[in-house]
């Protein structure tokens, strides 16, 4: 802004005679840098602290160290096997002396689990036989391994191990949606009793379809009803749908298991007008109704709000002159007003479903069993079962779908016109 | 408000009926929010309405919950890890997400689009999914379990706010004003205090304040990266609400809805000021 300000002389240069269209690529040059440089600081932050990390946990998802880190020489010595039949002494000799310097590093136990999650009991036939390891001093290897355990003579241990050995791998994402490699490779849906992701996700997509639909129902009427009064009672009732906007969700998650849970004021207030007895009382919470009730007053306000900012640009006269020209009061609504809020519409919908598909803390509190999301899951694998390719996986999914409708809702809206509040 | 005069008998009671319904679902949205209030006082370790309550018998109110609260070592030790972690996570995204919306919201920032969406992402991404990354990557570093850990985590998730509201507030700036300060030779910097600052003032402080309470509020990211030292006050409800559920949650819960009752108003009154200097409302 404190650049020479380029003059209209006939030759079209500036005063100290540079041509007018070389300043101006000039100058324009400079304020774009001087936008790029006010935005730098702030971008190189979230690189750090927000984009890197999730790319980490992109990685982690098809991350495969275990076997080629803490089991080298097998490794090396598999590449050359064509997986007919048992593999020859030199594998076994690799094998034996990799089971016991893991067994006297205290690593193998990573190999253990990283097998296991492929097939059952691979944990305890690698620990055992690792212990065994550390005493096999002399060949041939093969034969003793085969003593130490017999469950070394099945090939499919071996097709495993070469294949684990592969610094990356898909199995991750196979198990996020129910399916695995079978020993020849192909990949195969997993035995029914195991198939847990795939309804996972769809139940979270169904509820959460579910919840925006609700939200929708409720919002609507109501962003309606504050756009179309007087500003001083539509700022008065607008505190009603932000004070919950503004509230920690927690404590509206508390306050939902205080109201709905079987001793609480709900079913309090049912029994004692008689509308309920005694021991009749409803089980409103910790399953799929909780879930859903709190869920949708949670999200209710990111409904309202872009709804209400859509309505408020729609001119009372429309309605009006669509009365006076004949239509009942349905049909004005149906053919002028509703067309018009298409937008907000849509911008609340993908609001509220990209925001309720990954929300944990309430279904992970008020779900119960049946109330669960497959972030609940993601969660699972972090902190207890420590799976962290599958959480890695199965967090990626979400992601991927996520991102998604962030771009419909992109395209529908345009990040530049997100307002809060 | 009554309905216009010309309204037909079944267009006056779908005007009722239509009433009623937002009644209801304004009910729906703040009912739970106010029964919690009363519960807090409870006497008794009930999550519901005892006889006396009922019958408004002083007998059955105390104020126990609230000793309990402000007796226990673990309550006091998460407002202070809460306030410490809001308020440096408050000042770094705030700075950072002013100076930020400066440059995106100039007429010359190139690559607009895809660079905000990038800003935006934090608000966008799953809390799951940013708990997780930041948990395989800050371990990398050493920084789970520790303050500046929780703190950069929470600068993160700030961020968009603060963006958001100050390139609203800026779009509707005029920039006449700041080559007016500079045509009477103020430098760049003088002309950012004395001129753009006192203007954007009001959406700088309700990115700060939706920073704040993002980071006073969250629990996800928190549980996975913070250690014993830094449990904030949403993670030692957590664990309440899963462990051991006692009425001192409600308490809690009374005392945060006081503090989101308080930023509320100061946000109206940031509005109104704004609508106000900029004349969009005659005051």
């Amino acid at each position: 802004m404190n650049d020479a300000a380029p003059t209209t002389e006939i030759n079209l240069t500036t005063a100290d005679g540079v041509p007018l269209k070389v300043s101006l690529r000039r100058a324009q040059r400079r304020n774009k840098i001087k936008a790029l440089m006010l935005v730098a600081p702030l971008f190189v932050f979230l690189l750090v602290a927000f984009i890197l990390p999730i790319l980490d946990m992109l990685t982690r998802s098809v991350d495969n160290p275990e076997v080629i880190t803490y089991m080298p020489l097998t490794s090396q010595a598999l590449v050359k096997w064509d997986g007919t039949g048992l593999p020859d002494e030199a594998v076994f000799a690799a094998a034996v002396q990799d089971l016991a310097k893991g067994s006297r590093e205290r690593t193998i136990g990573h190999v253990a689990s990283r097998l296991n999650y492929e097939i059952g009991g691979m944990r305890s036939l690698v620990m055992k036989s690792a212990r065994k390891a550390r005493k096999m001093t002399d060949a041939p290897y093969k034969e003793a391994l085969l003593k130490a355990d017999k469950r070394w003579k099945n090939p499919d241990v071996w097709l495993l191990i070469q294949r684990e050995s592969a610094p990356y791998t898909l199995s991750y994402y196979l198990s996020a949606i129910d399916l695995k490699y079978a020993s020849d490779g192909s990949i195969v849906s997993k035995p029914e009793h195991m198939e847990i992701y795939v309804n996972l996700f769809v139940r979270t997509l169904w509820m959460s379809a579910l919840i925006t639909f609700l939200c929708l129902l409720l919002g609507y009427p109501v962003a309606f009803l504050l756009a179309n009064l007087p500003m001083r009672q539509a700022n008065l009732l607008m505190i009603l749908v932000l004070l919950p906007f503004w509230t920690s969700m927690l404590v509206r998650t508390t306050t939902w298991i205080a109201i709905l849970q079987s001793q609480g004021v709900l079913n309090d207030i049912l029994v004692a007008s008689g509308l309920l007895s005694d021991d009749n009382r409803l089980q409103m919470i910790y399953n799929k109704t909780g879930t859903v009730i709190a869920m949708t007053h949670i999200l209710l306000p990111f409904m309202v709000l872009p709804l209400y900012s859509v309505m408020k640009t729609i001119p009372p006269t429309y309605m009006r002159a669509a009365r006076s020209l004949g239509a009942t009061a349905m049909t004005a609504f149906r053919r002028v007003y509703f067309p018009q809020t298409l937008a907000g519409i849509g911008a609340g919908s993908i609001l509220v479903f990209i925001l309720s598909i990954g929300y944990y803390i309430t279904p992970a509190l008020v779900g119960g069993q049946s109330g669960r999301f497959i972030t609940n899951f993601i969660a699972y694998h972090m902190q207890q079962s420590l799976n962290w390719g599958l959480a890695a996986a199965i967090g990626s999914l979400l992601l991927g779908i996520v991102i998604a409708l962030y771009m419909l809702y992109n395209r529908l809206v345009g990040i530049d016109n997100m307002k809060l509040g | 408000m009554a309905p216009p005069p010309y309204a037909t008998g079944p267009e006056r009671a779908w005007y009722y009926t239509f009433r009623f319904a937002c009644a209801l679902i304004f009910l729906f949205l703040i009912g739970p929010i106010l029964v919690i209030v009363p519960l807090s006082f409870n006497a008794e370790p009930y999550f519901t309405f005892t006889k006396a309550m009922v019958e408004l018998d002083p007998e059955g109110y105390s104020l126990r919950w609230y000793q309990n609260f402000f007796e226990s070592q673990a309550w006091l030790g998460a407002i202070k890890n809460s306030f410490i972690v809001a308020i440096f996570s408050t000042l770094l995204a705030t700075s950072l997400g002013t100076v930020a919306a400066l440059g995106m919201s100039s007429r010359y920032m190139p690559y607009r689009v895809p660079i905000m969406a990038v800003l935006i992402s934090p608000m966008i991404v799953p809390m799951i999914i940013s708990a997780a990354g930041m948990f395989f990557f800050f371990s990398k570093y050493q920084l789970t379990q520790t303050y500046t850990g929780v703190v950069l985590a929470h600068t993160a998730l700030g961020i968009p706010f603060v963006v958001i509201t100050v390139t609203a507030t800026l779009t509707g700036f005029n920039h006449s004003l700041t080559r007016a300060a500079a045509s009477l030779g103020a430098s760049p910097v003088r002309t950012f205090f004395k001129v753009v600052l006192p203007l954007v003032t009001p959406g700088v402080v309700s990115g700060a304040l939706f920073a704040f309470i993002t980071s006073f509020d969250e629990v996800v990211v928190v549980l996975f990266i913070a250690g014993p030292e830094q449990r904030t006050i949403p993670i030692q409800m957590w664990s309440g609400i899963r462990e051991q559920i006692s009425p001192t949650i409600l308490a809690v819960a009374t005392l945060l809805v006081m503090v989101s009752i308080g930023l509320l108003s100061v946000l109206e009154l940031l509005r109104r000021r704004s609508e106000r200097i900029r004349g969009l409302s005659p005051g």
